[in-house]
């Protein structure tokens, strides 16, 4: 797997009028997680974007080794297609060696992807995600709608990606059953 | 890049065409563009001498309605999606994007509207030598039809009521396409076809710088 890490120094985050959080730093380098928690609102999903590339910081940067995959609330597969196809369109453009996590889609493969369940969408998202090939994930609740035996087969490809080299970031306000997990607590940094 | 673009550009494409997930495809346009041409000579009545010397003007009138039609999905549903923000993440530039995006609108539209308008010329009266003009007007213009129509799109997506709003800000645009579209077919207006074309021109040369900006600035 390519190099990978993410260094962000000193953010702070504006939404409207609003500083949601100010002075963060974070890093993650291959093999790690982070953890960002925080109750609703407290600017996650905005940091997972600013991490991301997406939403440029009020101040502070970030500095990125290697590719993105991104799993956030928005689905990027195309509704009317079904889900083998819509996952396909992704490796067709980036052409990478899938790896092996089994989200249990095997049997939803010709469903239309508007057709999902909440928790089956969550799982199609993250499979997206481990089929891009990128080291670095940025994964935002990504086990909201997910059921208990789904959510622990979730953790379990998120460690194996780490264990390959990978890094992880997971916005969530739930509690990871993670080993090894650096927790960042948004509320810290509220101003 | 290139490699990175073509499963997008066939992607845009099928789904501009054939339309899905509530969008209505090519065929809505198109038939929106044959119902004008249609319900025009029900309007002023049959006379052919009055419907041929006002033809011409009526097809670039309905080239242009039917340019709005597809405004609403042309880019809001990918944003929506999270397509475009996946797309970044992949390095791909929204110039590029749109760049693609045009082309694809532009076969899914600007193409079956040449193709529909002989039918046009035939329900309008007008002559051969009308119809060649017109052809060779629609195919210089639609490009620029096309490149206005995906510039508005991209500014006008997220926003609420961004449809209705589409349609009027694509309006004035597309006003000197009108112009210099219609005039090419009056009498010693072929100097037309030369402006349409420089307008069209400066439609696509435009269009994806304006569009991406639109979408990145969308994103704060």
């Amino acid at each position: 797997m390519q190099e990978c890490g993410l260094v962000a120094t000193d953010i702070a985050c504006r939404r409207g009028d609003r500083i949601l959080f100010r002075g963060l730093s974070l890093s993650v380098r291959a093999g790690g997680i982070v953890h960002l928690a925080g109750p609703n609102g407290i600017g996650k999903s905005s940091l997972i974007r600013i991490l991301a590339g997406l939403l440029r910081p009020y101040a502070g940067t970030v500095e990125r080794t290697g590719t993105i995959a991104l799993a956030d609330e928005r689905l990027a597969l195309d509704g009317h297609q079904p889900l083998a196809q819509a996952l396909v369109f992704w490796q067709r453009i980036d052409r990478a060696e899938p790896e092996q996590a089994d989200f249990g889609l095997a049997d939803l493969l010709d469903v239309p992807v508007r057709y999902l369940s909440t928790g089956q969408r969550k799982r199609a998202a993250l499979a997206r995600v481990a089929a891009s090939g990128a080291p670095l994930w940025l994964l935002d609740e990504p086990l909201n709608g997910l059921d208990t035996y789904w959510s622990s087969k979730a953790q379990v490809a998120i460690a194996a990606h780490c264990r390959a080299g990978g890094a992880v970031v997971i916005a969530s306000h739930q509690p990871l059953s993670l080993d090894a997990v650096k927790e960042i607590k948004l509320l810290d940094f509220q101003v | 890049m290139i490699r990175k673009l073509w499963p997008i550009f066939t992607r845009d494409l099928a789904l501009l065409t054939r339309g899905a997930q509530g969008r209505g495809g090519a065929v809505l346009p198109l038939l929106f563009f044959l119902a004008v041409a249609m319900l025009f000579p029900f309007a002023v009545g049959p006379d052919a001498r009055l419907l041929a010397r006002t033809g011409a003007g009526v097809i670039w009138v309905a080239a242009l309605l039917a340019a709005i039609l597809p405004l609403d999905r042309l880019v809001e549903p990918d944003v929506e999606a999270g397509l475009f923000d996946q797309w970044a993440l992949r390095g791909i530039s929204e110039e590029a994007l749109l760049a693609v995006r045009v082309l694809a609108h532009w076969l899914s539209f600007g193409v079956p509207l040449m193709l529909a308008a002989p039918l046009s010329a035939g329900l309008l009266s007008l002559d051969a030598q009308q119809l060649w003009t017109v052809e060779l007007g629609l195919l210089l213009g639609t490009p620029g039809l096309a490149a206005i129509g995906v510039t508005i799109a991209a500014l006008t997506a997220g926003m609420r009521a961004g449809a209705a709003l589409g349609g009027l800000l694509a309006i004035p645009m597309a006003v000197p396409l009108l112009i210099f579209g219609a005039g090419s077919l009056q009498p010693d207006g072929e100097g037309g076809l030369a402006l349409l074309a420089a307008c069209s021109l400066v439609a696509l040369a435009v269009a994806p710088f304006a569009g991406g900006a639109a979408i990145r600035a969308g994103r704060e």
